[in-house]
């Protein structure tokens, strides 16, 4: 089974409401407060993407359905803070810090801040797995969803994906596999595939017989399909 | 590591309600204990609202138009030639740019949580990241595209790109007709955020 943020492919929403080209950037200021808070503590080191992901999809499903865009990110920090131990439930409450962190040589200053948002944070990594399909090579995707280390743990095979044959369209190389990384499990590198499905094997009513989607998906993630 | 929280004790139910306040109690806090330095901040902020966004893809794109060695180069390895441009960066490590033709257009969604290009197009809008656009994308590309006012002719197909890993995919919009004289500034005009995800197309001049 799958978590609430699995959202592809449903029903039920409404008209999309595209804003203009130059409607502001941050639509509220604290929205823009609140992407530069996640990024600093980010630049902490306490978590990678994979887990700072996971946390805000661990939200209870009431909530993240309710919540706007940056209370999901404020809601997932408050809780990646807590479970790295970088702040206590009682600090959250209290609104103040209590006592010292020994994390503060970590901090990003204002001059550091160009640096690290042009360095990134690649996701190739060097791996042992060999590289079991070329492009062309029609796969299957897992018929069960789901982490296979964690219970309910974190993966990107979305549910409307599952048990469907594709076509392998590109290779990416070698990266992380979130559903290991996620849970500080280790890199567990792997070959990552763009694999392609025709709206046919996904959808009950496809809009055209020639649409397709693409997903980025990790090797264990498929099997060979004839 | 992340886990369940019962609904009742998550964490950010500690902190203020309004989410204004609530962003303001985390700064505060992380500030006080000398993990976050205000001023930087106010830089972040200010990258993406002044030097970070949608104006590099265009020029990219508007690049790509005139030079056909850039857009065969572009196309085999995207990360390589933007960064050379200088737009290499979070969240744009690994790219990729698909090039819509009269067979095909490409739309880019993450439905699993907000993947974009940033240092090609800035920080996604709010309908890239809305539900609808997110559930809507991948089943029905067509009715979703009607939305942004776009029709595409009945032999095109549509190629929709989930961005389920750290790929990072920028479309790049067909050339208008009528642009043969015009030069990579003027180019660059015509070239909106929403062509290179996909949801539009370049305007005519």
């Amino acid at each position: 089974m799958s978590r609430v943020h699995d959202m592809g492919g449903r029903f039920g929403d409404g008209a999309i409401v595209p804003e203009a080209e130059d409607d502001s950037v941050f639509q509220e200021d604290w929205h823009g407060r609140a992407l530069a808070v996640t990024l600093a503590a980010g630049a902490l080191g306490k978590w990678n993407i994979d887990i700072s992901r996971h946390g805000r999809e661990c939200l209870p499903p009431v909530d993240y359905a309710s919540m706007s865009y940056y209370e999901k990110w404020m809601a997932g920090l408050a809780g990646l803070l807590v479970d790295a131990n970088v702040l206590t439930r009682e600090e959250l409450a209290l609104g103040c810090a209590i006592g010292s962190s020994d994390l503060t040589a970590k901090r990003m200053d204002a001059d550091r801040v160009a640096g690290v948002l042009a360095s990134g944070g690649p996701a190739d990594r060097p791996s042992d797995v060999t590289v079991a399909y070329s492009v062309g090579d029609m796969v299957r995707t897992r018929k069960i969803n789901g982490n296979r280390h964690v219970n309910g743990g974190h993966t990107r095979l979305p549910s409307y994906a599952v048990g469907a044959v594709g076509r392998i369209v590109m290779i990416h190389g070698t990266h992380i596999l979130p559903d290991s990384s996620a849970h500080r499990l280790g890199d567990a590198a792997e070959p990552l595939y763009a694999v392609a499905f025709a709206a046919s094997e996904l959808w009950a009513n496809p809009e055209h017989p020639k649409d397709e989607v693409v997903l980025d998906l990790w090797q264990s993630y498929l099997s060979a399909a004839t | 590591m992340p886990h369940d929280h019962a609904d009742h004790d998550h964490p950010h139910t500690l902190l203020p309600s309004d989410p204004a306040l609530r962003v303001k109690a985390l700064e505060t806090i992380l500030t006080q204990k000398g993990l976050i330095d205000p001023a930087a901040l106010d830089e972040i902020i200010e990258t993406y609202e002044t030097k970070i966004g949608p104006r590099n893809g265009a020029h990219v794109v508007a690049k790509a138009w005139t030079d056909p060695a850039f857009k065969a180069a572009l196309l085999k390895d995207a990360t390589a030639v933007v960064s050379e441009m200088g737009y290499y960066g979070r969240q744009g490590e690994h790219m990729i740019v698909v090039e819509n033709t009269y067979e095909v257009h490409n739309i880019v969604v993450c439905t699993l949580c907000s993947c974009y290009p940033w240092p090609l197009l800035g920080i996604p809008p709010t309908w890239y990241k809305s539900d609808a656009y997110r559930a809507r994308a991948v089943r029905e590309p067509r009715k979703v595209l009607a939305e942004f006012g776009v029709t595409l002719p009945s032999d095109m197909a549509v190629r929709v790109w989930d961005s389920t890993a750290e790929t990072r995919y920028l479309v790049l919009p067909q050339r208008p007709k009528g642009t043969d004289g015009m030069d990579e500034a003027a180019l660059m005009d015509l070239i909106s955020r929403d062509s290179m995800i996909g949801a539009g197309l370049a305007s005519a001049p």
